[in-house]
């Protein structure tokens, strides 16, 4: 497989999110605000790409009966360290996305792409494709919270574009976007999208 | 004092249902909700897993992880929370393991009807959010059990609700594109539209 294919495949031919039906969960949940969407796909990304390398590496030298236990071992052990470093420097993102970050552990991409392509393919393929599928998931994410902060509070970044009634603007703040269930029906399009743009993905 | 641990579990099962306000287990709540069956196998493990390993991870947390927990072992200064993650996936991974083993020997009619999806608890966040939950909240070991158990409950709700419905979308003309996961997607954001009106209850 060449190397664009690694690392690009995921963003639409084989999104993550969108296809894999893999890491739902924190997509949803952290993407009421661009700039827990942003930390979140780097972290996510960083995870992904650091584990599929590590597990390459040792994927020779790993009985076949205690894999699992290892790769989850070794990305507790990453995301422990990310969420210290985040703890450390962005602290007020993180305390704001609480458990989340924790939960990257048992995002499935992370595992998913561990057990599929790093148990099979050499550590520098890996590292690509751990990107790529980052990547990918990351599209959504971004998508999808630019949208609810946009049109939930009017804002992108934090930073005002369309000014809400309520502070003296013109644009009446669309509540749902904030709720939780506009992240549903915001994936349910993408997906949607995807699939008129790509017909072969369409599921039965 | 009941009226507090009602109240918990209220909470747990509809207010704060974990998959439908906070998102978790996701992965396998929209892949494994195709039979209202196989969905309501899944939800009695995920009750049963939830209710063992919340207050286990509980005990833990607070006898050996909390800062200033190692007292009784001469480290008071000791704090080592940051080991949390590490920990509880073990122990969740390990409670797992052991219950297939308990269950394969002693009540194999279950064992075989939850099949699968026994190890894949192991990564279903719903399960590790639900500890991770508790050590935020600060429960203590009766609270974590009422807890543990009302949001396997909650969990397992939504999920027979949604194979429920799923079952009965088979009859219905969807869009092209959007067939499958599209309007899956959709319908739980439907649902969970429907569990925000349980949010203005006051506990």
């Amino acid at each position: 497989m060449s190397i664009k294919k690694t690392l690009f495949g995921p963003l639409f031919d084989n999104n993550p999110i969108a296809l894999q039906i893999l890491g739902i969960c924190s997509a949803l949940a952290v993407t009421t605000k661009m700039e827990s969407v942003i930390v979140m796909a780097v972290a996510v990304t960083l995870v992904i790409a650091v584990s599929n390398f590590s597990v390459s590496l040792i994927r020779n030298h790993v009985p076949n009966s205690i894999r699992i236990i290892v790769m989850m071992t070794i990305i507790a052990s990453l995301v422990i360290v990310t969420d210290q470093i985040l703890k450390a420097y962005v602290y007020d993102v993180a305390k704001s996305m609480s458990v989340y970050i924790g939960l990257i552990i048992t995002n499935c991409i992370v595992m998913g792409r561990a057990e599929a392509y790093a148990m099979k393919n050499g550590p520098f393929m890996s590292l690509l494709d751990g990107i790529g599928n980052g990547l990918g998931y990351s599209i959504v994410l971004i998508f999808v919270g630019v949208f609810r902060e946009l049109f939930g509070s009017g804002k992108l970044f934090g930073v005002s574009l369309l000014p809400l009634t309520n502070e003296g603007g013109w644009y009446q703040g669309n509540g749902m976007m904030l709720l939780s269930p506009s992240a549903f029906f915001l994936i349910g399009i993408f997906i949607w999208v995807l699939r008129s743009w790509k017909k072969d993905q369409v599921g039965k | 004092m009941l009226a507090h641990y009602l109240s918990i579990l209220t909470k747990a099962i509809f207010i704060e249902n974990l998959a439908l306000s906070f998102f978790l287990g996701m992965c396998t709540f929209l892949a494994v909700s195709k039979k209202v069956k196989t969905s309501l196998g899944l939800g009695v493990a995920v009750i049963v897993v939830q209710t063992i390993t919340v207050p286990a991870n509980n005990l833990i947390y607070n006898n050996l992880l909390k800062g200033g927990a190692l007292a009784w072992a001469g480290m008071p200064n000791t704090d080592l929370t940051f080991l949390g993650l590490i920990s509880y996936i073990g122990v969740i991974a390990a409670i797992v393991q052991i219950m297939e083993m308990v269950l394969d020997k002693y009540f194999p009619a279950l064992y075989s009807a939850l099949g699968i999806f026994l190890p894949l608890i192991t990564v279903n966040c719903a399960i590790l959010g639900g500890s991770l939950f508790m050590v935020e909240r600060d429960y203590n070991f009766a609270e974590s059990v009422t807890y543990g158990f009302g949001s396997g409950l909650g969990w397992a709700l939504a999920i027979a609700a949604l194979a429920g419905i799923r079952e009965k979308m088979k009859y219905s003309d969807v869009p092209d594109g959007l067939q499958g996961l599209g309007i899956t997607f959709i319908t739980v954001g439907l649902m969970a539209l429907g569990f925000l009106s349980f949010s203005g209850i006051q506990l």
